[in-house]
């Protein structure tokens, strides 16, 4: 049996899926972005080793809180940087009857092989893909994640072709991606979409910090405040989030 | 059999025959599955009433958290004349004293107490009752210590048992307050009469004396409760027959209890459904409609939540906030399967929202995961809007205590008119882990109180080796605790017997002895550091352990983690067992609890430091709560730890308190209802006993701790162990100590 490298787990996640959840954050990220809040997951080998099978018996003592609805979240990290231990890890679950959900920013996706087919094979195990645009322009893209965005959003014309329910999210940074031109873009691509069910603006948030200076990490925003209230209710406006029926307010 | 026609329209007969509340209520009641949506706002008459108590709240905050008190009359049924806060809008009626929020002055606990309470807020007690209660009169308190062993006195003294009911009522007795309402005074003294031509054979025993001396001072309250009624301009001598005197009867009940006692916690009991069979037969034959039934329902909890208590300092820090614990249920099941959730149920909870969040009176759920889908889901938007209400298992109080339960303060269940409890408050089994270790002498004031047994004299902590030390010392300690209660509840009974409240319970009750232990999981996770990691303990100058120096990684309860639960769930089993074998005071039957209210904070002041790294002074955990910042896995995990508690092995209840950010409950109103409904279902299925479920952020209880005087703080009501309080009138300590316990919320 593979094991694969776990950051932690958290039995009450109630935001990263449907229902509650119990969340499994992997270690290993190839991306750096400059607003990361959980650097401490960045190295591979900075997890615990940890099997399929103990965390499917951690789960399932949270099932009795699930009521129906809620399941597991392969979040990280990036949990498809570990891809035969994460499909050993939800082919389990569901063989358990259980609700799964991976929580990703898309990165290591590509349409070559071996990928590919791996991917193929974990999406029939993955019942939605939270799927985390970092930034629509592909140069910004690159500047604050360090990487590139073209496989990213192909993996989300792949994931609408195959009709794979999916929740969009995306990090509000002022003087990144806060910006009207890009979320009106952003905008534009998530129309040609088909299988969304729920677009959700997260403003960025400073609370990672400390996290920084405990791993002597430089920490780049610095200077960067949150957004305010109006700036995040302009980019949901943009986004037209509300118009999911999953983000129906009261 | 006697019918009355006020009874008109009930069915039944056992209950006619004899005093029997639940057959009443089975046979009458009329389970509601429906929604919130018929329930009505509040009456303009209610808004005003609300508005006056507000401002009067306001009056008593700014005069240092009393508007007025007796020095001069010894409170009794009818010692006062009438009081209001508007007689022409009030639809019940009745207070303590002469004024709202005038607080009576009660010596039979202790006239010591009764006069430094007054001293403290500024008045000054009459001479004449000082000389009274001191020269021609003994009290409860006076009683106690006239007994008290040195040994007794050097253990209160070193607070390995604190809080202990010698300086204040014992409360906890919830009177059938229902019976008024059902059938009237004059047939209550009737049956009373009858048990006391038939008590005993003959033969003049102890207990056979101490009845019929009991009984006479029971009938003698129930005609006091008719002469207090009178006084209000009511007949309560036959039965209530209508909705309004329904309620106005039952509240005369309770009203005599809160007039005569100062327990700690003086509960109403579980009203809600029995009130709703009169509200129901009313709107039926339309003598009332649903606005005049909430507001009759409104106007009761605005009673409740003017109850007081004159109380002293000493006790202040053991029970923040002013509590009394008027605890009233709403919910349940039915021994048939039956929901027991009515209209009046979502009434008594429509008063958070009529009126806004309040801690009193102490609103109860009996939670099942079978009670009606619309009624859990309210209870969740209440308890996400309010953070006012506190959740009991049903499933696992209901096998032992039947279908017709009140409790009796905050988590302790007793069968209601059938049952009484002797509270015990609690015992420090952290503080005794480290007399364990010291052979009995005490960290922090290096006295020798517990035997002089060889203390541990190894350089690192051996398990086998703190263990066995351990188990004897609890020997002592629990052999010491169980006396002294057995000292405390002899004297309550002999000079503050609580006469109203017994009139209301059956002659022949059953009775609870009941005991507490604090600083649970510090003891679990100490002994699973000694187990797991290398504990090592620094002596001082005197050789005495007070620091330990920890290495390596340990299990901590609160993690669903086996290794450190089951721990916990020995040490509770050990501490029962060892009660067990004590005498009990008049045969009660011997429970526990875990659960600490806020007494945790100065528990924790006098317990050193421990070696699950708990620096001494800090607070113990509250209740049964996993130590702070010991939970590394989340809510749920830390649920499942608590859950393991078996309730059978802690009947007087498990405690547990948990915040959650509302931010991290979902994407919207509705799906933070599911989910918290979701959690409720979970937790209580797996058999744990209770919860006090909080919904906001901790940044909220940092600015209402910076600026208390925002008029949106003036009813912040938040949950802690056991009870509801208004955030504002929390000591500073306290409010810190809630801040820093674990809010669940989601980076």
């Amino acid at each position: 049996m593979n094991s694969g490298y776990i950051h932690s787990t958290e039995t009450f996640g109630l935001v990263d899926g449907p229902g509650v959840r119990f969340v499994v954050f992997f270690s290993g990220c190839a991306m750096r972005c400059n607003f990361c809040h959980n650097p401490d997951t960045w190295q591979l080998k900075s997890g615990t080793p940890t099997t399929a099978d103990e965390l499917i018996k951690k789960a399932l003592r949270c099932k009795p809180y699930w009521g129906g609805k809620g399941g597991i979240t392969a979040s990280g990290g990036e949990p498809l940087l570990q891809m035969d231990f994460l499909t050993e890890f939800l082919q389990k679950a569901h063989e358990n009857g259980i609700h799964t959900t991976i929580d990703t920013a898309g990165q290591p996706f590509a349409r070559e092989e071996p990928f590919f087919s791996k991917f193929c094979r974990l999406m029939e195990y993955t019942d939605l893909v939270i799927l985390d645009i970092k930034h629509i322009d592909n140069a910004e893209h690159k500047k604050i994640t360090g990487k590139e965005n073209t496989n990213i959003l192909d993996m989300a014309k792949y994931l609408s072709d195959i009709k794979k329910p999916v929740w969009l999210r995306h990090v509000l940074v002022p003087q990144y991606s806060d910006n009207d031109k890009y979320l009106i873009r952003l905008r534009d691509f998530i129309d040609t979409l088909d299988n969304v069910e729920r677009v959700e603006v997260l403003p960025y948030h400073n609370l990672g910090v400390s996290k920084y200076e405990k791993l002597g990490i430089d920490y780049k925003l610095k200077d960067i405040s949150p957004p305010d209230k109006e700036r995040i209710s302009n980019a949901n406006k943009i986004l037209e989030t509300s118009k999911y029926p999953l983000n129906a307010k009261d | 059999m006697k019918n009355y026609e006020q009874w008109n329209g009930f069915s039944g007969r056992l209950w006619k025959e004899e005093i029997n509340v639940r057959d009443f209520i089975q046979k009458n009641y009329t389970p509601y599955d429906g929604d919130a949506s018929f329930l009505e706002g509040p009456t303009d008459a209610t808004n005003k009433l609300w508005g006056k108590l507000q401002q009067l709240q306001k009056e008593e905050r700014a005069k240092g958290g009393v508007l007025d008190m007796d020095t001069d009359i010894v409170t009794g049924l009818t010692s006062h004349k009438a009081g209001y806060l508007d007689k022409d809008l009030e639809q019940i009626v009745g207070l303590q004293t002469d004024k709202p929020l005038k607080r009576a002055f009660m010596p039979y606990g202790g006239i010591k107490m009764a006069e430094q309470a007054c001293r403290m807020y500024g008045y000054e007690p009459s001479p004449e009752l000082h000389k009274i209660f001191t020269e021609y009169h003994k009290t409860h308190n006076q009683g106690v210590f006239d007994v008290y062993t040195p040994e007794m006195k050097a253990v209160r003294h070193a607070k390995i048992l604190t809080g202990l009911p010698d300086t204040y009522g014992r409360g906890r007795i919830v009177g059938d307050y229902r019976r008024v309402a059902l059938y009237g005074i004059d047939r209550l003294i009737e049956e009373k009469q009858k048990d006391f031509a038939n008590c005993g054979c003959g033969t003049m025993t102890d207990d056979v004396i101490r009845q019929r001396e009991e009984l006479a001072e029971q009938i003698k309250a129930l005609n006091g409760m008719k002469t207090m009624a009178e006084i209000y301009g009511y007949d309560i001598s036959q039965p209530a027959q209508n909705a309004k005197e329904a309620v106005q009867w039952l509240y005369f009940g309770y009203l005599a209890a809160i007039k005569t006692q100062n327990g700690a916690a003086m509960s109403v009991g579980r009203v809600s459904t029995f009130l709703d069979i009169y509200i129901e037969r009313d709107l039926k034959n339309g003598v009332i409609n649903e606005s005049q039934a909430q507001e009759l329902i409104d106007h009761f909890v605005l009673k409740c939540r003017m109850v007081k208590f004159a109380r002293i300092e000493s006790y202040n820090q053991l029970f923040s906030g002013d509590p009394v614990w008027a605890t009233l249920e709403v919910g349940g099941i039915g021994q048939d399967g039956r929901s027991m959730v009515t209209k009046n149920c979502f009434r008594f909870l429509h008063t958070l929202e009529n009126m806004g969040p309040s801690p009193e009176p102490n609103l109860t759920v009996l939670y099942s995961s079978r009670l009606p889908k619309p009624f859990k889901d309210y209870l969740a938007a209440i308890s996400i809007d309010t953070s006012s209400i506190q959740y009991e298992n049903d499933d696992v109080m209901r096998p032992v205590w039947g279908d017709d339960y009140s409790i009796c303060c905050c988590v302790s269940a007793t069968q209601t008119g059938k049952e009484m409890q002797f509270f015990g408050a609690r015992a420090n089994l952290a503080k005794c882990l480290l007399y364990a270790m010291n052979g009995g002498v005490d960290a922090k004031t290096l006295q020798q109180v517990g035997p002089a047994y060889r203390p541990i004299t190894s350089e690192y902590l051996d398990y086998d080796e703190v263990m066995e030390k351990y188990d004897k010392m609890m020997d002592w300690l629990v052999d010491v605790y169980v006396n002294t209660l057995n000292a405390i509840q002899y004297m309550h009974d002999k000079y503050y017997y609580e006469a109203a409240e017994m009139a209301l319970i059956d002659t022949d009750v059953r009775r609870t002895f009941a005991t507490g232990i604090a600083g649970f999981s510090h003891v679990v996770d100490s002994l699973s550091a000694i187990k797991y990691a290398k504990v090592k303990p620094i002596r001082n100058e005197h050789g005495i352990i007070d620091e330990f120096e920890t290495e390596g990684d340990f299990p901590r309860y609160g993690n669903d983690d086996d290794r450190a639960d089951d721990i916990a769930v020995q040490l509770l089993k050990t501490f029962l067992e060892k009660l067990k074998k004590h005498h009990t005071y008049r045969n009660s039957e011997p429970t526990t609890s875990i659960l600490t209210i806020t007494s945790n904070v100065v528990y924790g002041k006098a317990t050193a430091s421990m070696p699950d790294g708990r620096k001494g002074g800090e607070p113990l955990s509250p209740g049964a709560n996993p130590s702070y910042g010991a939970e590394k896995n989340g809510l749920i995990a830390s649920l499942n730890s608590v859950a393991k508690l078996p309730y059978e092995w802690a009947l007087d209840g498990i405690s547990n308190t948990q915040t959650i950010n509302p931010e991290a409950l979902g994407h919207n109103r509705n799906e933070r209802i599911q989910n918290l409904v979701n959690v409720l279902d979970g937790y209580f299925d797996q058999g744990a006993h209770h919860l006090n479920v909080n919904v906001f952020g901790k940044e909220k209880l940092i600015d209402c701790m910076e600026h208390p005087e925002k008029e949106e703080y003036a009813n912040f009501t938040i949950r802690v162990s056991g009870y509801a309080v208004k955030f504002i009138d929390l000591t500073p300590e306290q409010q810190r100590d809630v801040i820093s316990r674990t809010c669940h919320a989601e980076l």
